[in-house]
């Protein structure tokens, strides 16, 4: 006979960066059920958005996520140059390619330390966050800043790229490409390393079609799935663009697929910075956009960035919604998590590299748990208006108004 | 009063190895990342003798990102009220600061203050490894000092 336990996980926990709470159901060692519960996160920042102007808009959109600022900042301003109907400079175009790229660099060298981490390899953590620190650099060189780089404007980008930058990118990647041959060896030969993650977070190619996986997560269940093919954004329509999938369906195939991509990113690199045009940075666009509606993606170091604009013909947004990658692949994940082992959970959890702050975009108000949260209908919420005014001393029933003469 | 022998060990052994938790109040992930890189070789705040835990009970030091959101406003006292005395706040960011970029939104109650009390602010929007470090040594200087749980350390310059 057996009993099942329920754990909970968070939302403070010792394997992740970001509050989160993971329900997770045993029986024994293994996983029956898991919950995943989001929502610490949630600043409330689309709200925020529609009361303040597109430029200050971007400022916000850039601190969805700290990791992948540059991705949803691009996304953003391409909704409202769709809006406004402006094309941006090619050179502009080439920029944000590059900035995107290194971003996509520093994620996944990122990503393979804490995925070493919580295997317990943390001599991988200190070896790829030591070389991260090169890309960090370069980007801080570009963008003024280590991590919210602020390139991107409505119309272009700010800042050029000069012939001594482009020497240190090149030089850059030299050692990281050094570099990232040793992990793709560590990731395909090591025996301890596929030994412990092979077969673990299966997700097969019908599931990952089912639940919406997206990014690294898709295309290591062989999904050909990359935004920067399919929809080929900014100057991804020069550049060559090889998409990276593997057929292991599990942890293993993720960390092969994000290895292997920090290699294409870097021919990427190597291609837009040789090939970067002349030109302008930016074009003028309006300061009130005309109304419409725009559904913007970017391909995001985690998957698909969605962004959808609405505007009204005012210098603010009207909505502005954010599908941010980790968001699509939660589903994904709880499933993953369905008949692994505890022990195991952490790496499955971190091979998706979730990203809380990208996800917490809704607040779900269940009032039957608490009595302190209320919740009116249109009636209820005039009713009790009346009576708190009535409270105040304010009786507005007692305010005759004149009567209106009917002519018909 | 002075302090006998056991007190005076027991202070320098926290001078030289203030562990640490770190916890993302409703940070955008740009501050963690930093405060995991002051971690790593190329600032290594380990050989200040800071070590991350997992658990805030073997803690002394609360490193603290982002703005307070609604959720983990709770949370956050929870984990400062199970940390063993004397405990030490720091406050990584602006957001962390005073709330930043988010105050004022629906579902952010403000700075870490907020909720608890700070004894360092970093602002920077992300704090550089650099200003991180620089905190954690002049809390461990106003250790030396005498510095009490709760109150927060003065800018001299």
């Amino acid at each position: 006979m057996s009993k099942n336990i329920t754990i909970p996980i968070g939302p403070q926990h010792p394997s992740l960066k970001e509050p989160a709470c993971f329900t997770i159901t045993l029986e024994g060692e293994k996983v029956v059920k898991a919950v995943v519960g989001v929502g610490y996160n949630h600043r409330g920042l689309e709200k925020a958005c529609e009361s303040r102007s597109y430029i200050q808009d971007l400022y916000i959109i850039e601190r969805v996520c700290g990791i992948c600022s540059h991705t949803h900042s691009t996304a953003f301003c391409q909704g409202v140059e769709e809006l406004a109907g402006v094309t941006i400079p090619r050179r502009a175009a080439y920029i944000r390619v590059i900035m995107a790229e290194l971003e996509r660099l520093h994620s996944h060298l990122l990503w393979l330390g804490v995925a070493g981490h919580e295997i317990g390899f943390d001599t991988l953590l200190m070896y790829s966050w030591r070389d991260r620190e090169l890309v960090l650099d370069v980007l801080a060189m570009l963008g003024g800043n280590r991590v919210n780089y602020g390139i991107n404007t409505i119309g272009g980008v700010r800042r050029d790229i000069d012939p001594g930058m482009i020497e240190q990118i090149t030089r850059m990647l030299d050692i990281i490409e050094e570099q990232n041959k040793y992990y793709i060896q560590l990731a395909l030969s090591e025996t301890t390393l596929a030994a412990r993650l092979a077969g673990v977070g299966k997700l097969s190619h019908e599931d990952a079609l089912r639940l919406g996986a997206v990014g690294p997560v898709s295309r290591a269940s062989n999904i050909s799935d990359d935004v920067r093919a399919i929809d080929r954004y900014a100057a991804y329509d020069e550049i060559p663009v090889r998409v990276v999938t593997d057929d292991h369906c599990d942890v293993f195939g993720r960390a092969v697929v994000r290895v292997l991509e920090i290699m294409e990113s870097i021919n990427m690199l190597r291609f837009a910075v040789a090939n970067l045009p002349d030109g302008e940075l930016t074009v003028k666009v309006p300061r009130n956009i005309p109304a419409g509606e725009a559904l913007s993606r970017t391909e995001a170091p985690r998957g698909e960035d969605i962004h959808f604009i609405r505007a009204n013909g005012t210098a603010n947004p009207d909505r502005v919604r954010v599908r941010a990658p980790s968001e699509a692949n939660w589903h994904s994940m709880a499933h993953m998590l369905e008949g692994d082992y505890l022990a195991d959970v952490p790496i499955i959890i971190a091979a998706i590299d979730p990203c809380y702050s990208c996800t917490d975009r809704a607040i779900v108000v269940d009032q039957r748990d608490s009595g302190l949260v209320k919740t009116f209908d249109w009636q209820g919420m005039r009713d009790y208006s009346i009576n708190w005014y009535k409270s105040q001393g304010f009786d507005a029933s007692k305010i005759k108004i004149a009567e209106r003469k009917l002519y018909f | 009063m002075s302090k006998n022998i056991l007190e005076k060990a027991v202070d320098w052994g926290r001078r030289k190895s203030p562990w640490i938790i770190h916890f993302n109040a409703g940070a955008c992930n740009g501050c963690d990342i930093e405060v995991v890189d002051a971690l790593t070789p190329r600032f290594d705040v380990e050989r200040f003798g800071m070590l991350q835990k997992g658990t805030p009970r073997h803690a002394d030091v609360l490193v603290c990102t982002g703005a307070v959101t609604l959720q983990t406003r709770d949370r956050l006292v929870q984990i400062y009220e199970q940390m063993p005395e004397p405990k030490f706040v720091l406050a990584i960011g602006t957001c962390a600061c005073t709330g930043g970029i988010f105050d004022g939104c629906y579902c952010v109650a403000g700075g870490i203050d907020a909720a608890i009390p700070v004894t360092a602010y970093v602002p920077g929007c992300a704090a550089r490894p650099e200003a991180i470090i620089d905190a954690v040594v002049k809390l461990l200087t106003a250790l030396e000092a005498g510095q009490k749980a709760g109150d927060s350390i003065e800018e001299d310059e």
